[in-house]
């Protein structure tokens, strides 16, 4: 039994929770589920932008994936600057944590360097790539030399450049170190002391308490990981224009291309939705294999 | 004689521990010194051969004569003034929201959380066509609403997850006892909860401060307007205009760098403290 007063008090408590969320929810509202759909129904139509759109049912998706040569590029070069730069990136800011997060002085200004560059604007850091690894003058092919390497034309050739994007990456990789040392920093000292006292030795506790904790931290950087390498641009618009031969034309410069250097929205549209429907389907495998080696305390494995 | 060859193997390691931490510091810093160094350097020097290291003498004219050029004092003042308004509107919003999704008791609450919560999943890809259209058709290219204007209404999930986190760590008895006092709600939220979730403010403040000053991809597509550019627009079409001057270039950079380079440097812990939060119990 609720007395008037308590009523009241919940039915003012529900006022204001709605009001003070309103502002949020009006944001997701407009700004993402609207130009969700949006985006979905004018992937089925010719829209430029100005004018009238008419509807053309499939053929966006049709010409996506039968006569446009590069979408089908596209897809390739992202997908191959996936493959290399999340297992390169997961790899290298693991093994950075790890030393990390032993029992070092100066952690904080260890920490503090190797997460600097992930804050500095990526046109800055595009052009200081760019430099660094000009064919001609740059001082990287200079220190190649001295090692008896032959020059590298690095982000100007079709070989190299979708290597040399995933390298350049990982100098930016700070919010996976940080989510892997804290991951370390949260395995429970006693799991360690528990192997010693079985006799264990540094590789036991590695197998057998380091990895297994830490795989809900891999597990989310690989998820993040994945949907963010969809959302490579930056450097691709800045240094090499999608170049050389477009094989760096990632699926985000093709869209933004195809909608505001062309303006075909329609098209691009439906460009939107697939590098969607992928971050979704991705994610969902990647849940679903979770089951199988992500190891989670107080669950069982399954 | 066993602890003692136990010893010196923990010594080894942690000299072993010490030498890849500081090698990978060198190579990790080097990027940022190259810039600096190429930025004071005479244009015959940043091109000899072998690579000099140190500029002789170091000279400023790369900044004084290269930085005149475009207005780039005008791109810094326009992307401050974005940052601010985005600033502002973020952490009164976001703070607003999260407080009602954490602590405020009404009908449906989770359910909205948690759909607001996936579009954290979503490519930004998706949603930019359709945006832009939606600001042509209210005249919103060339002008700063299309970047401010999210931030007054929630500034993102990402935002408002981290700072329910934080919430959630408050004792309830705080809001009950604020409540049989008398306190209206957005007392609580104001004179109660608010300062005690100051560091999550920081936080807040760091992120969106360098997510708006890096900002890349919609400044580009909604500002063509070259009074209107940003400092990453800037250094864009700067970058167009002197392709090879690099010593011009790597001025530009560094004016572009320096400000998040000192603002995270001072509160490094905030930023910090926010991924781990949003990593972990994400």
């Amino acid at each position: 039994m609720y007395t008037t007063l308590e009523v009241f008090k919940k039915d003012k408590e529900a006022r204001y929770g709605v009001l003070f969320a309103l502002p949020a929810i009006l944001g997701f509202a407009v700004f993402t589920i609207g130009p969700m759909i949006a985006s979905f129904i004018f992937s089925f139509t010719n829209y430029s932008g100005v004018g009238n759109r008419e509807f053309v049912g499939l053929s966006n998706y049709i010409k996506l994936f039968t006569t446009d040569p590069l979408f089908k590029n596209s897809l390739k070069v992202t997908l191959i600057y996936i493959s290399m730069s999340v297992p390169l990136n997961i790899i290298v800011s693991f093994f950075i944590a790890f030393l990390l997060s032993q029992n070092i002085k100066g952690r904080g200004f260890f920490r503090l360097v190797y997460y600097l560059p992930t804050v500095v604007p990526l046109v800055a850091t595009s052009i200081i790539w760019k430099w660094l690894l000009d064919p001609a003058v740059g001082v990287v092919n200079y220190y190649r030399m001295l090692l008896n390497l032959p020059p590298s034309k690095f982000l100007f050739d079709e070989k190299t450049v979708l290597p040399t994007m995933a390298v350049m990456g990982v100098w930016q990789t700070g919010t996976m170190m940080l989510t892997f040392l804290a991951g370390f920093q949260g395995i429970p000292r006693q799991l360690y002391e528990a192997i010693e006292v079985d006799g264990g030795m540094g590789y036991h506790k590695f197998m057998y308490v380091t990895v297994p904790m830490m795989t809900p931290s891999l597990f989310f950087n690989l998820v993040t990981g994945l949907i963010n390498g969809f959302q490579v641009f930056t450097q691709a618009y800045i240094i090499t224009s999608g170049g050389p031969n477009n094989r760096s034309n990632f699926l985000l410069l093709l869209l933004y291309n195809e909608a505001f250097v062309k303006g075909k929205m329609g098209y691009a549209c439906a460009i939107a939705w697939i590098i969607f429907i992928m971050t979704v389907i991705l994610t969902i495998i990647n849940f679903k294999l979770s089951n199988k080696w992500v190891f989670y305390e107080g669950g069982e494995r399954k | 004689m066993k602890t003692r060859s136990h010893k010196f193997s923990k010594l080894m390691v942690k000299i072993l521990l010490y030498t890849v931490l500081g090698c990978g510091l060198l190579v990790w810093m080097f990027p940022f010194y190259w810039i600096l160094r190429t930025a004071f350097m005479k244009y015959e020097q940043i091109l000899a051969y072998p690579p000099l290291w140190i500029p002789k003498p170091p000279i400023i004219t790369n900044f004084t004569e290269g930085l005149k050029i475009l207005p780039f004092g005008r791109f810094y003042i326009n992307t401050i003034f974005i940052v601010v308004v985005c600033l502002i509107g973020t952490l009164f919003t976001s703070t607003l929201a999260s407080y009602s999704f954490s602590r405020l008791r009404w009908p449906g609450r989770d359910k909205i959380f948690s759909i607001i919560l996936t579009s954290m999943m979503l490519p930004s890809a998706v949603t930019l066509v359709p945006t832009f259209i939606g600001w042509s058709k209210v005249n919103g290219v060339n002008t700063y609403y299309p970047l401010t204007v999210p931030s007054w209404l929630g500034g993102g999930a990402f935002f408002i997850f981290l700072l329910r986190q934080f919430y959630l760590t408050i004792p309830r008895e705080y809001d009950e006892a604020a409540l049989v006092d008398g306190a209206g709600f957005f007392t609580i939220y104001w004179r109660i909860m608010l300062p005690m979730i100051r560091p999550a403010l920081i936080s807040v403040a760091m992120f969106c401060f360098v997510n708006n000053w890096n900002d890349f991809m919609m400044p580009l597509v909604y500002l063509n307007d070259e009074k209107l550019y940003t400092i990453s627009l800037g250094l864009r079409s700067f970058m167009g205009m002197y392709n090879t001057d690099w010593g011009y270039m790597m001025a530009a950079a560094t004016i572009a760098v320096l400000p998040v380079v000192i603002i995270f440097t001072i509160g490094q812990r905030y930023i910090i403290e926010g991924v781990v939060m949003v990593g972990i119990k994400g």
